[in-house]
């Protein structure tokens, strides 16, 4: 790759760094950038050793013409497929695929690409192509300066939109800088003469740039690792980045009684970067209703001036931004029991066990809505604790989304005194931060649950939002291309609702990343049926896996599942490792000790 | 439980002349057919796949021969697209039900599984004379062939490459001549079944047995394309003979069935710009006697079998099998193969197509009450309770229910005595109104969206409202008690016989129609496209000018459709392969 059109975006490096490396290079002689070439990848390899991890190697493939149909009855299809046998009896490497399958992030690395496209109605692009279209117009689309391209057109020209798709892939692709290597042409109904004509034509276009770009001396790239060691980071706890909510999807059903959010945040340009494992820290606004209602409960105006933290502030501005208002603790029951002179509160604070009761039916503002009383402003914001960060796993790996951070956060809301509760965080961002808004946001490293390297199998126990870590983990395999075998289990209540990530899931069982998937869905029989009780039907197999070196990882709640989970691997030790109830026990801790066996739960 | 080993049946064999066969690269339903393991395919593997909702590969078109579609609930399907989860897949079934008669026995089975299994719980009766369930998840497709199996239900060969359900002219009245006809419906559609294990085997659990299957009849590959069979009573054409490959006409002396005319070729699919496809109506073969139905049916199916194109499907129906070899090459090739010559044609004639609403009396003395059911679409709408309604009169009936190809259903064989109690329960559940118009009696769609995969507009969702605009125009040009047979279908597939209507819209795209116009009262008539892909605005002011013509202008009797006809509106089509899309 040239350093010249080297940018953040095809890189594991932040905008700095690559301004950074190339006026280093700039000073070098080829045979001192060819030494240094060789120092760097011998370090990376030696360091990623160290912390566990072997840097990702990929050989480059050679230059591939990718393919892509958005086919809505199957002719776009039958089209694409006669292009690829054409250019594959030329002799080019092709990749075909239904553009609804089709990662938008590798766009950015495509150099070469056909788009054959039907348009459905009036004018709007095949059920298959609207998330590709959707991202080619949405704020997310990248500049595509390596990429030529040829668009196919097939339509029906009774229509009054006709052939829009793929008009519209043509008109986006030239705007976003990509090259148009041949015309585009918009075919009708009776297409297949001139379908044939088109494909020669632009076949005939590629070839050259194909053969020319596959003659290149194929050198061997060695990656950048994963991410960069992120400890030297300008943010932190004390110093979040202030970043940019980029996608906010539901990803459970309409009918789920769960509320689960893939949540995107950008952090172009920032230098942040994380590895697969690590946490993201997220600081919220809490309800500004919630505000209200605490001051309007308490007499406070909310212009009051208080002092916190060694600055004044408006005391609705603290309660907003600063303050924690949802989680609920002893301490803060005491102090403003006291500072309200309230005797009923008093005497539950006196009761830890009550209290206790209490204050797992109650957030902290219930507590102020249900006792109010009558307290100076100084007084309720020294009775509340600073608002803490909450850490979700993140669900991305930079391998595969660059400068993006994923979570999937699970919206806790319920109903308790005739009034809706949102938890603080998840509410902040699934309802109240619109996308393009900005939310402050720190890396967690968790050294404490990292892939292994890449040839050693993994099993992943993750139901529910416990899948997010693992959905980096694969995304990290599959773009290092690691040969070790991935078991997933995953469960949830309903099937049809709460199968989170499963058109990513079952296209990584479809590719081979993902070896194996077990499911368990425990309100869609009479039998409740949870992960563990999938782990221990295939208990052989999963011990087989244990004594071939597998690393095994549990995320997700730890307070039943995670215990249950073990339980069942204890079982499972004994009943096809034949180890007593002792041994069992001392093998998955040796398993812990040597970081084989890892745990993500809250 | 293992049923004991069929004697091997080799398939007829018949020489077959290359020079009337399509040659060229087989369709890829082809090699689907003949690496199916007689439609076994992975089914099985396939329905213990936790993973996806759906079928795969080849499985998702082989489970149509076992009478299922895969579909799912298009209203979301974007939706869940974004929600990063599949398509919400499910099936459709439709039932094999020759002649469309179920026992109250069996109605309240299927009553119970569609309220407590299906997404979408209703019974919904189809064209095919049968019901339909929509919405049933991969969990419950098993347990829903061994309820209907438990009943004495199937849903073998309602879909893909073979003879559909058969139907039957739904006439209680002279009970002695339906009762001859329905036992030919049932015959019919027995010989002509798949003889392949495989739906056995698949959904009820039966053992698999060691054997060298042949398809006697079918042929290995089964056959190229979709086929579909009636036995119709005339002067009734309610069945609508000219969308079906193959007619029995019964014929008969003194109330005596004694042969039928055979009529062959009709089919009513299209595919939109492809103007080597068009409905077509059936060609009159001639008289038969009585012994040589299941040979005649059986020949007809195997020389559209040997000589239907395989290579193109969107020319694979018998109607173009018959245009490409002419009609008398396929007359005479079933003639060789049966043994006997077709005789002059029998004097019959068709009158009218609709259902007779209310009760009648049949000549055994029982009567028989059919009820307007909109849309054949059986639910619980608010207000009208028209399922449970149903399943209320099933709990004390003592005949049977009769399912009318035009999606009806008729409380058939009640004694004198139980009249009223009947009528009470129904009218109680809206299943009688009389507010109920004859437009709106005589107006169809198809099912079409949400679940229809095909469907390219809505139909079965629009047609309440087009009704009542259509009520509007007739009023306002003083003909309310009159009608226009009416109909609308998603796609140009045909489920919904639109190419049979006097007036026909034909879905092109969300909220866009083909107008087709010219059909006649009897269904022997292929309408002609008045216009082309058009909102509902520009088809009600067309047919507001039209049916204000029509009002002062029509003469004695004469319908809408030859009186567009008549005056030049549209031009008749005679011979659909050359007039239709002149």
């Amino acid at each position: 790759m040239l350093l010249a059109s080297l940018t953040a975006q095809a890189s594991p490096l932040s905008a700095q760094q690559v301004k950074d490396l190339q006026a280093l290079v700039s000073q070098l002689n080829p045979i001192q950038q060819a030494w240094v070439s060789g120092y760097l990848a011998a370090a990376a390899q030696f360091a990623g050793q160290q912390a566990g991890t072997v840097a990702a190697t990929q050989v480059a493939e050679a230059s591939t013409l990718t393919i892509l149909y958005a086919s809505q009855t199957g002719n776009a299809k039958a089209v694409a497929n006669k292009i690829k046998a054409a250019a594959e009896s030329k002799g080019f490497a092709v990749a075909l695929a239904d553009i609804a399958s089709y990662k938008t992030t590798a766009l950015v690395k495509e150099k070469f690409l056909i788009i054959v496209a039907s348009t459905y109605g009036e004018g709007e692009p095949p059920e298959s192509a609207v998330s590709f279209h959707k991202f080619l117009f949405g704020k997310k689309a990248p500049q595509l300066p390596q990429l030529q391209y040829a668009v196919l057109g097939l339509g029906d020209s009774s229509y009054e939109y006709f052939c829009q798709t793929a008009v519209d892939f043509d008109t986006k692709l030239a705007t976003l800088g990509a090259k148009r290597l041949h015309q585009t042409a918009l075919l009708d109904v009776d297409y297949d003469a001139q379908a044939s004509e088109w494909q020669q034509q632009a076949l005939t276009q590629f070839e050259p740039l194909l053969k020319a770009a596959n003659s290149a001396p194929s050198a061997q790239v060695i990656a950048w690792p994963g991410a960069t060691d992120g400890h030297h980071s300008l943010y932190n706890k004390q110093n979040p980045l202030l970043a940019e909510l980029s996608a906010n999807q539901k990803i459970t059903g309409r009918d789920s009684t769960k509320d689960v959010r893939h949540i995107e945040i950008s952090l172009a340009d920032s230098g942040l970067t994380y590895q697969p494992g690590d946490a993201l820290g997220v600081y919220f606004h809490n309800d500004p209703a919630l505000v209200t209602a605490i001051l309007a409960a308490t007499g406070i105006a909310a212009d009051s001036k208080v002092q916190f933290d060694g600055a004044e502030h408006t005391v609705q501005q603290l309660l907003t931004e600063q303050l924690e208002l949802t989680q609920s603790y002893p301490s803060f029951v005491e102090k403003y029991a006291a500072a309200t002179a309230n005797a009923a509160l008093q005497q539950l604070a006196a009761d830890k066990t009550a209290l206790r009761e209490f204050l797992a039916q109650h957030q902290t503002a219930d507590v102020v809505l249900q006792y109010p009383g009558s307290l100076s402003a100084q007084q309720l914001v020294d009775s509340l604790r600073k608002q803490q960060p909450r850490l979700y796993s993140i669900a991305s790996s930079q391998a595969e989304v660059g400068e993006e951070v994923h979570l999937t956060v699970g919206v806790v809301r319920f109903d308790n005194f005739g009034q809706t509760h949102l938890g603080g965080a998840s509410g902040f961002l699934a309802e109240r931060l619109a996308e393009g808004q900005q939310v402050k946001v720190f890396v967690e490293h968790n050294d404490n649950f990292r892939l292994p390297n890449h040839d050693t199998p993994v099993i992943m126990i993750g139901p529910g939002t416990g899948i997010a870590p693992f959905r980096a983990f694969l995304q990290e395999r599959d773009n290092a291309g690691a040969t070790g075998q991935n078991w997933l289990f995953f469960g949830n209540p309903h099937f049809t609702q709460d199968f989170l990530y499963q058109v990513e899931l079952q296209d990584y069982l479809k590719r081979g990343v993902l070896s194996k998937l077990d499911v368990a869905f425990s309100r869609d029989q009479a039998q409740k049926v949870y992960v563990q009780d999938k782990l221990l039907n295939k208990g052989a197999e999963v011990w087989s896996w244990l004594e071939q070196g597998a690393h095994i990882y549990i995320c997700g709640d730890g307070s039943k599942m995670a215990k249950d989970v073990h339980q069942a691997l204890l079982q499972i030790a004994q009943t096809h490792g034949g180890l007593s109830d002792e041994a069992a026990s001392d093998y998955f801790e040796q398993l812990r000790e040597s970081k084989r066996y890892q745990k993500d739960v809250y | 439980m293992t049923t004991p080993q069929q004697p091997t049946q080799l398939p007829t064999q018949h020489s077959i002349n290359p020079e009337l066969q399509v040659q060229g690269a087989l369709s890829d339903n082809e090699r689907l057919k003949a690496d199916s393991h007689h439609l076994r395919g992975t089914i099985t593997t396939d329905l213990k796949d936790e993973i996806t909702g759906g079928f795969t590969g080849d499985n998702f078109l082989l489970v149509r021969f076992h009478g299922m579609y895969q579909q799912d609930d298009r209203d979301i399907r974007a939706e869940r697209a974004e929600q990063k989860l599949e398509p919400l897949h499910n099936v459709m079934l439709r039932a094999r039900m020759p002649g469309g008669i179920i026992t109250p026995t069996q109605w309240l089975a299927i009553d119970k599984f569609a309220t407590e299994k299906t997404m979408y719980g209703s019974i919904r009766l189809t064209t095919r004379q049968t019901f339909q369930f929509h919405g049933v998840f991969k969990p419950n497709i098993k347990p829903m062939h061994q309820m209907l199996n438990s009943i004495g239900i199937d849903s073998i060969a309602t879909a893909g490459d073979v003879n559909r359900n058969v139907l039957c002219t739904s006439n209680p009245v002279e009970s002695v001549l339906h009762q001859q006809a329905y036992q030919w419906a049932v015959k019919i559609s027995e010989h002509l079944l798949p003889k392949t294990r495989a739906y056995a085997e698949i959904w009820l659990d039966e053992e698999k047995v060691e054997t060298t299957e042949t398809e006697p009849v079918l042929g290995d590959t089964y056959l190229p394309r979709k086929f579909k069979t009636t036995v119709v009573i005339p002067p009734h054409n309610d069945i609508d003979v000219h969308a079906n490959d193959l007619n029995f006409v019964a014929i008969a002396e003194n109330g005596q069935l004694i042969g039928f005319n055979v009529l062959v070729g009709g089919g009513l699919a299209m595919t939109h710009g492809d103007k080597g496809t068009y409905p077509r109506r059936a060609e009159d073969f001639g008289f038969i006697g009585l012994e040589h139905v299941l040979k005649v049916a059986e020949h007809v199916v195997t020389v559209q079998r040997d000589y239907g194109d395989r290579v193109n499907r969107k020319n694979a129906k018998t109607k173009y099998t018959i245009d490409r070899i002419g009609v008398d090459t396929f007359k005479q090739e079933v003639e060789a193969r049966v043994g006997v010559k077709f005789q002059p044609s029998r004097p019959y004639e068709f009158t009218h197509r609709g259902d007779r609403f209310g009760w009648v009396e049949g000549i055994d003395g029982k009567h028989h009450l059919t009820l307007f059911i909109e849309n054949g679409r059986l639910l619980n709408y608010p207000g009208k309770p028209l399922k449970t309604g149903v399943s209320e009169i099933a709990k004390i009936h003592q005949g049977d229910f009769r399912m009318t190809a035009n999606q009806n259903l008729i409380i058939a064989g009640v004694a004198a005595a139980d009249k009223a109690q009947i009528e009470a329960i129904a009218r109680a559940h809206g299943l009688i109104e009389d507010s109920v118009t004859e437009q709106r009696k005589n107006s169809m769609a198809c099912v079409s969206l949400p679940t229809c995969p095909l469907a390219m507009a809505e139909a079965e969702r629009y047609l309440p409202t087009l009704v009542t605009h259509v009520e509007g125009i007739l009023a306002k040009h003083g003909v309310a008690d009159d009608h226009i047979i009416l109909r609308v279908v998603g796609c140009p597939n045909g489920c919904g016989r639109a190419m049979l209507a006097e007036a026909g819209l034909v879905g092109r795209g969300p909220g866009k129609y083909n107008l087709y116009l010219g059909g006649n009262t009897a269904g022997t008539r292929i309408p002609k496209l008045y216009l082309d892909n058009v909102a509902e605005a520009e088809i009600l002011a067309a047919l507001d000018g039209l049916i204000g013509r029509w009002s002062v202008e029509r003469q004695s009797g004469e319908c809408f459709g030859d009186f567009v006809i008549r005056v030049g509106v549209v031009a008749e089509v005679k011979v659909s392969k050359t007039d239709f899309h002149a």
